[in-house]
């Protein structure tokens, strides 16, 4: 065996922890017409889950809230999951 | 300000809660940093969230490490790609416990023997991932799991520790001013010698708030004077514009301990004890830019 083969590395993975959008209790919903593509949103999201064009990936989004918490035009709406 | 790239070096997701500060802060040290770069990360939530072996969220090479050894491992990595001619960013990520507690020696040895490297303290003030235990760097007052009734002591003066060293650059940021931070690493990575970054990092089942709050809670700490950003280059300290307004006209602390549930209950000596902490530190940083110190 190879000393590289012997260390315990592990491989960057999309999903690796699984799809924590499991988790969420509150989705946010975003009101399109409030909405001015500031990017606010997309700067705090501690994930990095809201695109540039402000789509929330909601297979990872864990319904934090921040986003709606700091959107200025109150455009985003924690809605509860229906489970 | 170079703008800042849309590239992400985490791949979605970590396992850290919702409304993690450490997630943020780490978003976008690497984003200043880019892919040429190792973590240093030792024992603290960040190697955790990381992802159970064999699989990782982090995009970029992370090395583990016992907690007491972070800066020394990073020592000897950055002597080792420098002897191999290679150009890459060596920084270690750790948190309070792993800095202010276990790690301090580690520390002040690299910044001794000069390390080119960057230190980053991401301080969540307590030891978050084995269940809120505080730490040196919790504040007087707070109740974590070990203080159930508030810690009595004050909150350890890393920065001033770390100042004693004499590094070439030093600062403070928090997650709820990702821009500032960013920039901060920039700069601090565009110099040579040991470097220092002191983050403030709002952590909600830690602090007992609710997880939409955590960028509200960092500016809430600046606004209060409780969190002072500024930096300290080649000896010449700046402070930094929200804290500057601060210093002017600062909130109440109260709207700053009032909604997190470890300052619930917290005596008004604990009370006077913070403020007097956060004005003495103002004071000092205060005559420090204006040079009368
Ligand atoms: C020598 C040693 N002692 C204790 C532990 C258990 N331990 C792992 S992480 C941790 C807490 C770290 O706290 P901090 O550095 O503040 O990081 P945070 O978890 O808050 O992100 C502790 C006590 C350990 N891994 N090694
Ligand atoms: S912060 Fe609000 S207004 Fe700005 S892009 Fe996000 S949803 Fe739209
Ligand atoms: S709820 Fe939290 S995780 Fe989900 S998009 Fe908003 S900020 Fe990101
Ligand atoms: S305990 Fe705090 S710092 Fe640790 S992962 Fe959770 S929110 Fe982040
Ligand atoms: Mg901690």
């Amino acid at each position: 065996m190879t000393t590289r083969a012997r260390l315990a590395i592990s491989r960057p993975t999309s999903g690796a922890c699984g799809k924590t959008g499991s988790w969420r209790v509150f989705r946010p919903v975003i009101d399109r017409e409030k909405c001015n593509s500031c990017g606010i949103c997309a700067m705090f999201c501690p994930d990095g889950v809201i695109s540039e064009d402000i789509q929330i990936d909601l297979d990872f989004c864990k319904g934090c809230g921040i986003c709606a918490n700091e959107c200025p035009k109150k455009a985003i709406s924690m809605e509860r999951e229906e489970k | 300000m170079t703008e800042i790239p849309r590239e992400e070096y985490i791949l979605k997701c970590t396992s850290a809660c919702a409304g993690c500060s450490d997630s943020l802060t780490l978003r976008y040290v690497l984003k200043a940093a880019g892919p040429e770069t190792v973590l240093v990360v030792p024992a603290c939530c960040t190697s955790v969230i990381q992802g159970i072996y064999p699989h990782t969220a982090m995009n970029i090479p992370v090395y583990n490490v016992a907690f007491a050894a972070a800066a020394a491992c990073a020592s000897g990595m950055s002597a080792a790609f420098q002897a191999a001619g290679k150009k890459a960013n060596v920084i270690v990520y750790a948190g309070d416990g792993g800095t202010v507690d276990i790690g301090i020696q580690a520390l002040s040895g690299a910044f001794e023997r000069g390390t080119d490297f960057l230190y980053i303290c991401y301080d969540n003030e307590a030891y978050g991932n084995t269940g809120m235990q505080r730490s040196g760097a919790t504040p007087v007052g707070a109740r974590t799991t070990t203080t159930p009734s508030g810690k009595i002591q004050v909150k350890k003066d890393l920065d001033g520790i770390v100042a004693a060293h004499n590094p070439p650059y030093m600062a403070t940021a928090c997650a709820a001013y990702p821009k500032d931070l960013f920039s901060k690493v920039q700069k601090a990575l565009s110099i040579r010698g040991p470097k220092f970054i002191h983050v403030l990092a709002p952590c909600p089942p830690g602090w007992r708030f609710s997880s939409e709050k955590s960028v509200e809670m960092g500016k809430l700490a600046v606004r209060s004077g409780m969190w002072i950003l500024y930096e300290r280059e080649f000896g010449k300290v700046t402070i930094n514009g929200p804290s500057k307004a601060a210093m002017i006209k600062p909130i109440p602390l109260e709207e700053y301990l009032e909604p997190q549930g470890r300052f619930k209950g917290i005596s008004s000596e604990a009370v006077a004890m913070l403020r007097s902490q956060a004005e003495r530190n103002a004071m000092r940083l205060k005559k420090e830019e204006e040079g009368i110190c």
